[in-house]
């Protein structure tokens, strides 16, 4: 599918999307991020904002990426990065780590996906590939027992299709879990009337954004 | 005089029986024990399943162990990696076994083996492919699955600090499963980086206490995957 009118439109950058994410982060809120994508946050945060960050192999009060000397194999994220730890960082095991997880204790999680219906069903582990590797990861445990659950993710796949459906065809991570979705041309929240587009990019037109979207959307009135 | 601490890895793993089940330490390369699991290839144990995070990469450690065909059944949470062509290429032949658990649920059954606990309903994964065949309760309104504890075998840990005790202390996120693996198997043996004398590592700092632990064993510090 193609839309001759992107041509004309500039895109978020992945580093946009995470500074419009953090926008919507109240201080003090702990913030789980998923692998990929949203792993970009943890070096956008602003200094004078306190968020906590969580990573779900036992870090709370993740920092910024690590470098040169500060690389330490053994302190990670989710993504296996080497990261730093913040003053104020606690360590623990991995089931208390998802205790907090599942126990309601973490007040949003920014994850990547496939696909997100209208309604909020997220697919984000599995694509229809029979020969790709299933792998899961903490995504399940995360978009149930989080507060919040924020999508990062590219808008169209690379052969222009919405990754936001009317029902997933993918095989589903969790259902009516996403509160909002930030992608490289919008920001959509999920509510019990449906999908209303917060704000997109310029040159988008909200008529455009509908028409590529392919899914029913209303506006922020 | 009670003292846990072995001279070499081989003494570590030695009498692990084919079949066995075992917990393997580890998030990536973080806290994965690999000299216990060189020391456990060398054994010649075979038929193993194997429970850990994920599959193995990078060739080294589960990786080893999946391409010499000593594991029968891997139960992990995220099997796929950038380096995970062992484990990648048998699976889709159909000759080693996957059991995909989510990661929290993963945890939890293996706190809950540990714990005397035989089983727990969770609403991660209601309503999904690896929510399906299992028993549904509804719980205060929300759909639950039922999961079941993970006992095992042996547990293969790594770990910065012990005593004679088997008392533990941890390095940074390399602490992950270590903590619930080492109370859910009928033998836990640790690698560790240094033995420390008892009576050296402060009570109030201890993550792991030597109850859970029935072998030590010090080896030289190395870097992650």
């Amino acid at each position: 599918m193609t839309h001759a009118f992107l041509q004309n439109v500039v895109r978020r950058s992945q580093a946009q999307i995470a500074q419009r994410i953090i926008q919507d982060i109240p201080d003090g809120a702990h913030v789980n991020l998923g692998i990929g994508q949203p792993m970009r946050l943890s070096n956008h945060l602003p200094p004078d904002r306190e968020i906590l960050l969580h990573s779900e192999n036992g870090l709370l009060g993740m920092g910024p990426l690590a470098v040169g000397e500060q690389i330490d194999p053994e302190i990670v994220n989710a993504g296996k990065q080497a990261v730093t730890m913040l003053p104020g960082a606690a360590l623990f095991h991995h089931a208390d780590s998802f205790a907090m997880i599942r126990g309601g204790h973490i007040d949003c999680c920014v994850l990547g996906a496939f696909q997100v219906s209208v309604k909020g069903d997220l697919a984000n582990w599995r694509t229809a590939d029979p020969k790709a590797i299933p792998a899961v990861g903490g995504a399940m445990d995360l978009a149930l027992g989080v507060k919040k659950l924020f999508v990062m993710m590219e808008h169209l796949t690379k052969s222009g299709q919405s990754k936001i459906v009317e029902r997933c065809t993918y095989p589903l991570t969790a259902l009516e879990a996403v509160d909002c979705i930030y992608t490289d041309l919008a920001t959509m929240e999920v509510t019990a009337q449906g999908l209303v587009a917060l704000d997109w990019v310029e040159g988008l037109s909200f008529e455009q954004l509908h028409d590529l979207t392919g899914v029913a959307m209303a506006q922020r009135s | 005089m009670i003292n846990k601490i072995v001279a070499t890895v081989q003494d570590a793993v030695s009498g692990v029986a084919d079949g066995s089940s075992i917990l393997v330490s580890g998030f990536g390369g973080a806290g994965l024990p690999l000299a216990l699991l060189d020391a456990l290839l060398e054994s010649g144990a075979k038929n193993l399943t194997i429970v850990s995070n994920n599959a193995g990469n990078g060739g080294v450690g589960i990786a080893k162990l999946v391409l010499a065909r000593r594991v029968k059944k891997m139960v992990c949470s995220f099997p796929r990696q950038p380096e995970s062509g062992a484990f990648d290429d048998l699976y889709r032949a159909g000759e080693i076994e996957l059991e995909l658990v989510p990661q929290g649920t993963l945890a939890e059954r293996i706190r809950a083996g540990g714990a005397g606990i035989g089983g727990f309903f969770t609403p991660t994964g209601y309503g999904t492919e690896l929510g399906e065949g299992k028993e549904v309760k509804v719980i205060d309104g929300v759909h639950q699955v039922f999961e079941k504890a993970i006992k095992a075998d042996v547990a293969l840990i790594k770990a910065e600090l012990a005593d004679r005790y088997g008392n533990l202390i941890y390095h940074g996120t390399a602490r992950n499963y270590g903590p619930v693996m080492a109370t859910a198997a009928a033998c836990t043996v640790v690698q560790v980086s240094r033995i420390v004398p008892l009576g050296s590592l402060n009570p109030e700092h201890v993550v792991t206490p030597g109850v859970y632990v029935q072998r030590v064993v010090c080896v030289q510090p190395q870097g992650a995957l």
